[in-house]
């Protein structure tokens, strides 16, 4: 072993020291984009109790540029983000974007390239249509279907059919999500006379997806901030730790995709879980936020990342595991479900995986999290990002 | 090689801007033909201005009011307008640092031929008659001497609901209080083409037959084709007729109406994987009450006079398919 490999591991541990979100809503026709961003980075720099000196670098996602028809936002957001004489990047992989722009920053820090990193994701969705955005008239193609909810209700329905679910578990999902989000300032949906009969009355929109089991239309922005070990022992709050983070891609659509569980996110998962050493991820993980715009993806993710065996997932939610006092609480946010400004759900679900092991969730904390699991997909379930964090430094 | 497809492909979306206090005091401003800056950390003013410092990041809040008077820092010709541009005659597009002002504004300027423009000619702003709060209520700039020199002065950033201009244009232009938001139209023109895999499916369509493509590694049937297989990475070009009938592998009800849609509701959208196909493509089911749809039905397209695509496929009447002939292709 060289002498250097000695002194320090190969890869910088990095620790997550400030999280900003702004109050999430359907339209915030007060602040321009630049003064959206803007909120949550400053939130997320009073955390850490940092100034936008302390920043080396600025990396910012967001979803497609024709949800706003702003085609380089990062260009117009460099003042805002304090990002004049350093690098900026911008990452976008569609509605896993959150995510992957977190862990670019998180490699950036682990690389040792720089020592603290500011990354940031948004969507202003009221300055525009998501459902236009995604449904362009390509000329040659036959238009049949609008927004995202069309396209993945017959996947719904094939995990269904594969594992003979009721059709009742969506909505236990959706009732779970919105009464988390009620513990949740941040959260987009307060709907404080929720009930399960409400979300199961409500009208169907692309059968088997009702109205309350899609998620809303949010204007929001998250912001972390992500440094090394100096950086963290500055820390004035217990930071989060990653312990693995990954990204997978597979084309929309092959002969033998599985949609109801891709492969890109199995080999995601598996990947996070080698990097953390975790063997039985339902045993060891105590919290997880993960990527679930449609109620019955709960199940289907529960699955897909190793929580349950194929076909198993339904019967955990329905058994009330992933409640909030459940022995394993998925989305105790509200998720995104209850808030989707969508190229920064993925950011606030790994942000809110971190704010469980630092124990700083407030009424939604789950008591004793000490290893939680932040998940975002996108496109066509098409790409995956995922990391894991928790309360002590890593091992290796 | 075979006809290559082409069709005109326009986006355009009426996208909206919410403008924040800095923004909408400056849209505000132009309205009642006064120019705002903000002033920087470091006493520059900055117009247009920025609500974030360009150079400490600080948030900048600090209004003044600088001249409609100011001076050419660079420019370059345009002899050929364009449409949507500001003027419809050959002019110069401008930085112009207004009176008072340490940053220049980027806008039209209206002069006589290239040769009558220099950096460093004095200008002045030509108005707009009906200003609305946008960056067009500053028609153009035009030539006009006069002495540099006004000094940028204290502004609250608000302005009173009636103009007190006596000008004709006073009463169009001076109601309903500040401007918070615009509407920003954009508009792309693309030239879209398929590429040859995607134009000899759409011929074959002509004929009502649906043509894929076969990996020759994986020996999968893509349709529709793409001209590389997406798992191997290989160019598909054996030719292999699939359909015309085909499985319900999944589908969905669809309840609501996509304004750019022309479909009643409710209706099935529905995979379907083509006999000889080994992925399933999209289309409507008709011919059968969207509540009887189920999957494993088997399907047949349905053809209408002069349209390029099946208008939906319906029912075979033969018995619906295994789960496990289709499994694989959902």
């Amino acid at each position: 072993m060289p002498h250097n490999e000695r002194l320090m591991p190969h890869k910088e541990p990095v620790a997550v020291v400030g999280i900003g979100q702004t109050r999430h809503v359907a339209a915030r026709k007060d602040v321009s984009i630049a003064g959206l961003v803007r909120e949550a980075a400053q939130c997320a720099l009073e955390d850490a109790e940092l100034t936008w000196a302390d920043i080396d670098a600025v990396v910012i996602g967001k979803a497609p540029d024709f949800f706003e028809g702003v085609m380089m936002p990062e260009l117009y957001l460099a003042d805002a983000l304090g990002a004049v004489g350093k690098p900026m990047l911008r990452v976008h992989t569609a509605g896993s974007v959150g995510g992957s722009t977190a862990l670019v920053a998180a490699n950036l820090v682990a690389a040792r390239v720089h020592g603290t990193v500011l990354t940031l994701a948004f969507e202003k969705q009221s300055e525009s249509n998501a459902m236009w955005g995604l449904s362009l008239p390509i000329p040659f193609q036959q238009p049949l279907l609008a927004g995202a909810g069309g396209f993945f209700a017959p996947h719904v329905r094939a995990y269904m059919r594969r594992t003979g679910a009721p059709d009742t578990v969506g909505s236990l999902v959706a009732y779970k999500d919105r009464r988390n989000a009620l513990k949740n300032p941040y959260a987009h949906l307060h709907e404080t006379d929720i009930t399960l009969e409400k979300v199961q009355a409500s009208p169907m929109l692309w059968d088997p997806i009702r109205y309350s089991e899609t998620c809303p239309s949010s204007d929001g922005a998250c912001a972390m901030i992500l440094t090394d070990r100096t950086g963290a022992a500055r820390s004035p709050h217990p930071p989060a730790w990653v312990h693995g983070g990954a990204m997978r891609s597979e084309p929309t659509l092959f002969a033998g995709k599985d949609f109801v569980s891709p492969q890109a996110g199995k080999d995601c998962a598996a990947d996070v879980y080698h990097q953390a050493g975790i063997t039985d991820p339902r045993r060891e993980i105590d919290a997880v936020e993960m990527y679930v715009p449609f109620s019955w993806y709960e199940p289907m993710w529960l699955e897909n990342l190793g929580f349950a065996a194929e076909g198993e997932g339904w019967k955990l939610t329905e058994a009330g595991v992933t409640e909030l006092d459940g022995d394993l609480p998925v989305n105790p946010s509200g998720g995104v479900l209850s808030t989707n400004p969508i190229g920064a759900s993925g950011m606030i679900r790994f942000a809110e995986a971190a704010l469980q092991v630092r124990g700083r969730a407030g009424a939604h904390q789950v008591d004793g999290a000490r290893r939680a699991l932040g998940h975002a997909y996108g496109g066509g379930a098409q790409f995956f990002s995922m990391w894991l964090v928790g309360a002590e430094p890593p091992q290796n | 090689m075979p006809e290559v497809l082409t069709a005109p492909l326009v986006v355009e979306f009426p996208f909206t801007r919410s403008l924040g206090p800095v923004q909408s005091a400056f849209l505000t401003g132009l309205r009642a033909r006064t120019v705002l800056g903000v002033r920087a950390s470091d006493g520059r003013v900055v117009v247009p201005p920025t609500e974030y410092d360009p150079v400490t990041a600080e948030e900048i809040r600090e209004l003044v009011e600088v001249g409609t008077t100011g001076t050419v820092t660079t420019w370059a010709w345009n002899a050929r307008p364009r449409p949507g541009q500001p003027l419809g005659t050959p002019f110069a597009w401008a930085l112009v640092t207004l009176d008072g002002a340490d940053t220049a504004l980027l806008h039209a300027l209206d002069a006589p031929g290239a040769e009558s423009v220099h950096s460093g000619m004095r200008v002045r702003i030509r108005w707009a008659e009906e200003r609305t709060g946008a960056i067009t209520d500053i028609a153009c700039f035009e030539p006009y001497d006069s002495e540099p020199g006004r000094q940028p002065t204290a502004h609250s950033g608000e302005f009173a609901d009636t103009d007190t201009e006596t000008n004709a244009d006073t009463d169009a232009n001076a109601d309903a209080g500040p401007v918070t938001g615009i509407i920003a139209p954009a508009r792309l023109d693309y030239t879209y083409a398929p590429g040859r895999a995607q134009s000899r499916y759409l011929n074959a369509l002509v004929d009502r037959r649906t043509v894929g493509e076969r990996c020759p590694a994986c020996r999968k049937v893509y349709v529709p084709p793409r001209g590389a297989c997406p798992t191997c990475g290989v160019a598909t070009d054996e030719q292999v007729e699939a359909g015309p009938n085909g499985t319900v592998t999944t589908f969905c009800i669809v309840n609501i109406k996509a304004r750019n849609l022309d479909i009643e509701v409710p209706y099935v959208y529905a995979h379907i994987a083509l006999d000889g196909a080994d992925l399933a493509l999209h289309a409507r089911i008709g011919g059968i009450p969207y509540d009887q749809v189920r999957m494993g039905l088997r399907v047949a397209p349905v053809w209408t006079e002069g349209a390029r695509f099946p208008d939906h496929y319906r029912p075979t009447g033969e018995p619906d398919a295994d789960y496990d002939s289709y499994k694989e292709l959902i």
